[in-house]
């Protein structure tokens, strides 16, 4: 891999100790069904789903329980079982959130699926099997994936992108993914291309990850039915947020998305590798989305693994499976180290969009209190979206958070790149999200 | 204990851990392992050469000058926090001991104990906490410092140098009265005599490279050794806590401007020896690099050091002293703010134009 240049963004980034060598060989295990699992009706950007089923209904794994006419993507059944009603569960970005509770029938037969031959569907064909199955972005975004990929005639797109990057230290779930079931991503690919009505797919992977590249490169390599697509590899270079859409875009493309438009707008989609197996799995199998692979680790957890889970699954159900935790545990968080939510609670259900969960030990997290800005420009040297976190914080110290619209704290997605190098340990993602709110609630007034 | 038993243990153990709260935080959850107290003390470190080499070049006193300057500056922060209500714990982030130090450095080595007292003082409180506290002064607070005393007590700040000593007796001058002793520093010869009395003095241009470099020449505490000052600002550099761009933009600068300028005709000024002397290198490696008075982008920086380099040469050419890094730092200080305003990090990709 040395002789290749390794694509990469060139504003900002940082390199954040990996931690993936705790679960990155392990192949991914499949956890029993739980006794009882609780989903979300909000599991993707858009409009909550309304529970088409009854308390008391008797559901079989894979149906469809719940929908939306709005924005957003139905959810089905992740076990067999007995529906037992609306609950409400701790969700770890919303907290309180309505979920639907299916107690599982211990004794139901698992569904199997058989594959079909996808090619002959139309694109409007595919579309529907991709929206029915409820397939949300997987990497952490949660936008239906139907909608994403209805774009409208008149806008020219020439590249779809795969997301592989995993920038996130520890997570491997996609690791894994694309190392057991790479021949599914490439065929989900062409899927994509189809709807897309293109035919360049890029799959763009970290360099940290060369089993995973080859795994794609051979499954490409042996696909006797490419029809014309051109799906290729792009190792890149390991930096955070390589992950990132803009990120990807541009260091695949070299093409930078202008604030305020959609990628689309630049000729690009962008997939995350998941969601695109999933998309095989909806289209080919007729499987709709309803458990994934996670990674469950850190120095806090007996058992580190690469566990497929049903959605709805409680992080308590896997900590026992697992064989629980370690006495050092201090710190859990949903998603990844420098991302990922901290929660006070493990009776917390994995969503359609959980990579991951961490339990991190006391040497691990850090809990120095925070310090006034030394304006060393750390923040702003790393920012890959070329803001000043340092000045924004200062703004919204003073009470002055609505002023910050001149810093452009709108381009921030929020990557945590600047916390992570501030030595005066500013939290400075929440100050940029209290600038957001501030200026946001400024223009509603 | 059997393999049960300690199943048990472990079990309970993990148990304990469920009962026990889990830390909750807005993300990232990594963090680098620098902190601004890391960096402060790491400065200090990169300080402490120069400061003991200047006891073999000026004398023992050159220590005390520095605790009791330290000292100052430390209490001063106590002492201000406490009045104002604020965290008095700020002292144990090294700031306040770089202050101390730097405040030393830039004062002859022949002064009374009891002015760094006072310059502390004013380098802390009006220059620091009045304006803030840590982050928020607009002035290098050391510099402020020496301003203030070369404002109050010329006679003593400008010409209580000493010559260095060159047998190691390091309590020479402890006792002696600064008259006694008193020298002339390299620059205020250049300035009022010309080369070719430098030369007379300190020797031959080899000699006086290798001395000075070394740091074996009048100045004040810790500007005199080149070497040490180069050594420690090398290493912040390779810790990545400061960037080369403040400094060479201001050393090149101060090289340059001579070079055309300070000769007799242009283009016949000594560079080398223009860096060499004063406090170029502890200015541009430990004063213009404070992270709070210094602009945050690159370009900023550039031009804030070459604005230093310039205005200082200006100083030593043009002005009634023969040395200028202290004002022309301060004076760069003071457009920071405007510098960080004119040079913005560049975006990723900004809104594109109306109608576009």
């Amino acid at each position: 891999m040395s002789a290749e240049t390794l694509a990469t963004f060139p504003m900002g980034g940082v390199h954040p100790r990996e931690a993936k060598e705790l679960t990155e060989k392990l192949a991914v295990e499949v956890m029993p069904a739980p006794s009882e699992v609780r989903l979300f009706l909000k599991q993707h950007v858009g409009a909550p789903c309304e529970p088409v089923v009854n308390k008391k209904d008797k559901v079989t794994e894979g149906d469809l329980v719940a929908s939306t006419e709005k924005l957003g993507a139905p959810l089905h059944a992740p076990v067999s079982g007995t529906v037992k009603g609306i609950q409400n569960a701790l969700h770890p970005m919303v907290g309180n959130a309505p979920s639907l509770v299916i107690a599982t029938d211990p004794e139901a037969e698992p569904r199997t699926y058989s594959p079909s031959d996808w090619t002959r569907l139309s694109k409007d064909e595919l579309l529907a099997k991709i929206k029915e199955a409820g397939i949300v972005g997987m990497g952490g975004a949660g936008f239906p994936a139907g909608v994403k990929l209805s774009v409208r005639p008149d806008v020219k797109l020439d590249t779809l992108i795969l997301n592989g990057a995993e920038c996130e230290p520890y997570l491997t779930s996609d690791h894994r993914l694309m190392v057991e079931h790479a021949k599914e991503v490439v065929e989900g690919a062409k899927i994509i291309l189809k709807v897309l009505g293109i035919n360049y797919c890029a799959i763009g992977v970290e360099n940290n990850k060369p089993e995973a590249i080859a795994k794609l490169r051979d499954a490409i390599a042996q696909d006797t039915g490419k029809n014309g697509y051109n799906v290729v590899v792009k190792p890149l270079k390991v930096k955070y947020p390589q992950g990132s859409a803009d990120q990807i875009m541009q260091s695949v493309t070299g093409r930078a998305r202008p604030s305020g438009v959609r990628s689309s707008a630049i000729g690009i989609i962008v997939q995350n590798v998941y969601t695109t197996k999933a998309i095989y799995d909806a289209v080919v199998l007729g499987k709709p989305l309803y458990e994934r692979i996670v990674t469950f680790t850190g120095k806090g957890l007996k058992k580190p693994a690469n566990l497929m889970v049903r959605v709805g699954t409680s992080i308590s159900d896997v900590v026992d499976y697992l064989g629980g935790t370690t006495p050092d545990l201090a710190k859990v968080v949903v998603g990844g180290p420098m991302m990922g939510f901290s929660v006070s609670t493990l009776d917390i259900p994995i969503t359609k969009t959980t990579s991951g969960v961490l339990f991190l030990a006391k040497d691990e997290i850090d809990t120095t209190p925070y310090y006034p800005c030394i304006r060393c420009g750390f923040c702003v040297g790393v920012c890959p979206m070329g803001l000043e976190p340092n000045n924004v914080s200062v703004y919204v110290e003073a009470g002055r958070g609505e002023d910050t619209e001149q810093f452009g704290v709108d381009d921030c997605f929020e990557c945590g790149s600047c916390a992570y190098v501030c030595p005066a340990k500013r939290p400075l993602v929440q100050f940029m999200r209290l600038a957001k709110a501030s200026i946001a609630a400024k223009k509603r007034k | 204990m059997s393999a049960a038993q300690s199943q048990a243990t472990t079990a309970d153990a993990a148990a304990g851990a469920m009962k026990s709260k889990l830390y909750v935080s807005v993300s990232p959850h990594f963090k680098t392992q620098d902190t601004v107290s890391k960096i402060m003390w790491t400065v200090v470190a990169c300080l402490l050469p120069p400061l003991i080499l200047s006891v073999f070049i000026f004398g023992f006193q050159t220590l005390i000058i520095s605790a009791i300057s330290v000292l100052s500056c430390v209490a001063t922060e106590y002492v201000a926090h406490r009045a104002l209500g604020r965290p008095t714990d700020t002292i144990k982030d090294g700031s306040a001991v770089i202050t101390g130090l730097l405040l030393s450095y830039v004062i002859p080595p022949g002064v009374p104990y009891w002015m760094p007292i006072l310059g502390g003082v004013v380098a802390i409180y009006l220059t620091k906490v009045l304006m803030g506290g840590i982050g928020f002064n607009i002035f290098n607070p050391a510099l402020i410092g020496r301003a203030f005393l070369v404002a109050t007590y010329p006679v003593a700040m400008t010409s209580a140098w000493l010559t260095p000593i060159r047998d190691a007796s390091v309590f020479k001058y402890m006792g002696a009265g600064v008259d006694a002793v008193s020298t002339a520093t390299p620059l205020y010869v250049l300035k009022h005599y010309g080369i070719g009395a430098v030369l007379e003095r300190f020797g031959s241009l080899s000699v006086i490279y290798k001395d000075f470099f070394i740091g074996w020449r009048p100045g004040c505490i810790g500007e005199t050794s080149a070497f040490l000052l180069l050594l420690g600002g090398l290493y912040l550099i390779y810790k990545k806590y400061i960037t080369w761009h403040i400094p060479v933009s201001m050393i090149v600068s101060v090289g340059f401007f001579t070079w055309v300028f300070g000769g007799e005709k242009l283009f016949t000024g000594n560079p080398v020896l223009a860096v060499l002397t004063g406090g170029v290198m502890l200015g541009a490696f430990f004063m213009a690099t404070d992270y709070v008075t210094s602009p945050t982008q690159k370009v900023g920086q550039l031009i804030f050091g070459a604005g230093i380099g310039a205005l200082t040469v200006l100083i030593r050419l043009k002005g009634g002293y023969p040395e200028g890094v202290c004002y022309a730092i301060l004076l760069m200080n003071a457009i920071t703010p405007a510098l960080d305003n004119w040079f913005k990090p560049k975006r990723f990709a900004p809104q594109p134009e109306e109608g576009a």
